[in-house]
């Protein structure tokens, strides 16, 4: 892939939070560093599925290319224009092509607009419609996500559940965007829902020709949804690949725990399954372990000074990449064959 | 000898809209060291099922209407406030949802997880404070002495949920209800939690109650499973008949939904509609507007009746709800 054809380009993306100093420390400001590095290209029509656990930066790094935050550094080229340099006025001209579908629908309408005033907003900007014709066009959206056009005059109290997703779709579909970047749009969604809105997304992305990023914690749903993983841990992507490939040959010691931990349906192999449990919680993003940020939750034996040590980001195979370490790949060796990695 | 059999449960809320059924008719039944799992959407009543038993719902507008819950002879929703409070915490002890919002923010962890030793005087303040120090590393927590005199939210949600777990189960009680405990944790935390409360019953061999709305957890965790539909339980059997038997209409099609359990790039089988408000008069079966089976307007009127199918294994028989139910309904 080159760079002329990817959609989105993600490079050395950081968001880093200073902490508040206290009144008379002469410290030097101590970091958040929510997203460390973080490079993805994505191309037209492609949706990639983000996963990783709470903490682990999904969500800063979501905000940050919709530059709801600006990143601290790196660049983020959509359609080969950096959007981190935008002026705020030219970068409101970008925003129709970037839209963002949120995790709550409960939290992410306002309660006191109706499915009308929501959705028009951004059409009546767009096509400057007015009256009918305006009316006309929310009718279709709504009809487009599954709802009914006699439900505009509603408030968002009177919708269930789905049905409020299904409003906050069509909210990020009015101004007909490219990009959507949509954060855990299913996980506050009952199981038998949740089916629903996962069609309805991958109709829409198959008949408007999106562009997705799809981040959940959900591996089961990232599978069946994406195109290809990034599985990111603690701000960097530690393994990136087509998403048949991450989930049946997983290579990162993070990424197998993950998918050892989705729960089956079936009984009989769960009561006999031996599961890669972790130890302890992942490590604070304040002062993030010198090296291998994962070497102290792993079950791959390794030397303290090994974890030290900055594993390497590589392309293992044509599109799969690792982040290979002793800590994180079993036999690191066949793809550092000439390390400085001391052997275990 | 069953450890708690509950009869014909029914929880009622009054609202303004009218009379909201949570939950209409409920029958469990759970032997020593067994871990039965209730699964079903939210607004499906299994909360308030497990609430019920221990008399945790707010009256007014809450009101247990009928039903019997008898626990080691005594039926828990006719016992006294005080004779209650001598089976709370002590035989049945409760881990709930969120650990983020059930420890109190102003306690330190230790004085909340030696509260119900010495409520209920099981023992001095300096054993509590051992048992405690005992509990927290049995449930995995390092530097206990240290967080022993730590407050919540110096925990993360992992950790608090251990705390939870180490507070209910500090008095050895002989039932654990677990609402959701792994909800609102990551996935590898969630198989963390798991494998501990199954560690600490095969140590302490208590009966847990498992609720839950994710039928992956229920698969390999739980030796028999009730699926509960609009305030009433739909089906119920060992995991086994749940998983590789199931009879009900909602209990098949809420697997078929699951994303793993599909082909990629196929379409997602859905249950159509959405679950019935549980206002107003009761209906012959709650999953005839849902169902995927082909019955008559006559038949959607048949009441539904609970039939044992198989040893052990109950259905709620209905034309929406089973093929060939003539088969069950002679």
């Amino acid at each position: 892939m080159s760079l002329q054809d990817s959609f989105l380009q993600i490079q050395d993306v950081r968001s880093w939070f200073p902490l508040r100093k206290t009144l008379f420390s002469n410290k030097q400001t101590q970091y958040v560093k929510a997203v460390d590095g973080v490079s993805l290209s994505l191309v037209k029509g492609e949706v990639l599925g983000l996963v990783g656990e709470s903490g682990c930066g999904k969500t800063t790094l979501s905000r940050a290319i919709m530059q709801l935050i600006r990143p601290t550094s790196g660049k983020i080229l959509l359609e080969g224009k950096d959007l981190t340099l935008l002026p705020e006025k030219e970068l409101r001209a970008m925003r129709p092509n970037f839209q963002m579908i949120f995790q709550d629908p409960f939290a992410s309408l306002n309660p006191r607009l109706t499915v009308f005033d929501t959705l028009s907003e951004a059409i009546r900007v767009r096509h400057k419609l007015r009256g009918d014709k305006l009316k006309d066009a929310v009718g279709q959206l709504m009809i487009k996500v599954g709802l009914s056009a006699s439900q505009m005059n509603k408030y968002p109290h009177e919708f269930s559940g789905g049905q409020r997703q299904r409003i906050a779709i069509a909210r990020a579909l009015a101004p007909e965007p490219k990009l959507i970047i949509a954060d855990e749009p299913v996980s506050a969604l009952d199981v038998s829902i949740q089916s629903q809105v996962l069609n309805l997304l991958k109709d829409l992305i198959q008949s408007m020709g999106l562009t997705m990023i799809f981040i959940s914690h959900d591996l089961s749903v990232v599978k069946y949804m994406a195109d290809r993983i990034a599985v990111m841990y603690l701000g960097k992507i530690v393994e990136l690949g087509d998403a048949t490939e991450v989930i049946t040959n997983p290579v990162h010691a993070y990424t197998q725990a993950l998918i050892s931990a989705i729960p089956t349906l079936d009984p009989k192999s769960e009561r006999n399954r031996n599961r890669i449990v972790l130890q302890g919680d992942p490590p604070s993003p304040i002062n993030p372990p010198k090296g291998c940020s994962f070497a102290l939750r792993s079950w791959i034996p390794h030397s303290p000074k090994d974890a030290e040590i900055d594993g390497v980001f590589m392309e293992i195979k044509t599109g799969h990449f690792v982040e290979v370490h002793p800590a994180t790949v079993e036999n690191h060796r066949r793809y550092l064959p000439d390390s400085k990695f001391e052997t275990q | 000898m069953s450890l708690l059999q509950v009869e014909n449960l029914a929880t009622h809320f009054d609202t303004r809209q009218g009379t909201v059924r949570a939950v209409d008719g409920v029958s469990l039944s759970l032997k020593k060291g067994e871990t039965l799992g209730i699964v079903g959407e939210s607004g499906s009543g299994k909360s308030v099922t497990c609430y019920s038993l221990l008399r945790l719902i707010p009256e007014p507008p809450g009101k247990i209407v009928s039903g019997k819950a008898i626990f080691d002879g005594e039926d828990l929703l006719r016992m006294t406030k005080r004779d209650l409070n001598r089976v709370r915490a002590r035989k049945i002890s409760m881990i709930f949802q969120d650990p983020m919002t059930s420890l109190n923010p102003y306690m330190r962890i230790g004085a909340q997880l030696i509260e119900p030793l010495l409520i209920h005087k099981m023992c001095d303040k300096k054993q509590a404070r051992e048992r405690a120090l005992e509990m927290m590393h049995a449930v995995g927590i390092p530097d206990s002495i240290k967080r022993y005199s730590m407050y919540p939210h110096e925990f993360s949600g992992g950790m608090r949920q251990r705390i939870m777990i180490a507070m209910a189960l500090i008095t050895k009680p002989e039932l654990l209800i677990a609402d959701e405990p792994t909800t609102a944790l990551d996935v590898t935390v969630q198989a963390q939690i798991l494998e501990l409360i199954r560690k600490m019953q095969n140590e302490l061999g208590m009966a847990v109650i498992l609720i839950t709305h994710d039928l992956g957890v229920i698969s390999g965790f739980c030796d028999r499973v009730s699926v509960m539909y609009s305030g009433t339980v739909v089906e119920s059997g060992t995991a086994d008949d749940i998983f590789y038997r199931a009879h009900h209409a909602y209990t098949r099609g809420l697997k078929k939904s699951i994303p793993s359990t599909q082909e990629k790039g196929s379409k997602l089988y859905t249950i159509p509609g959405a679950p019935p408000q549980p206002i107003g008069p009761k209906p012959a079966c709650a999953f005839a507007p849902r169902s995927d089976l082909n019955f008559s307007e006559e038949e959607a009127r048949m009441e539904a009746k609970f039939l044992e199918v198989q040893p052990g294994h109950w259905v709620e028989v209905h034309p929406a709800s089973v093929e060939n139910y003539k088969e069950y309904l002679k």
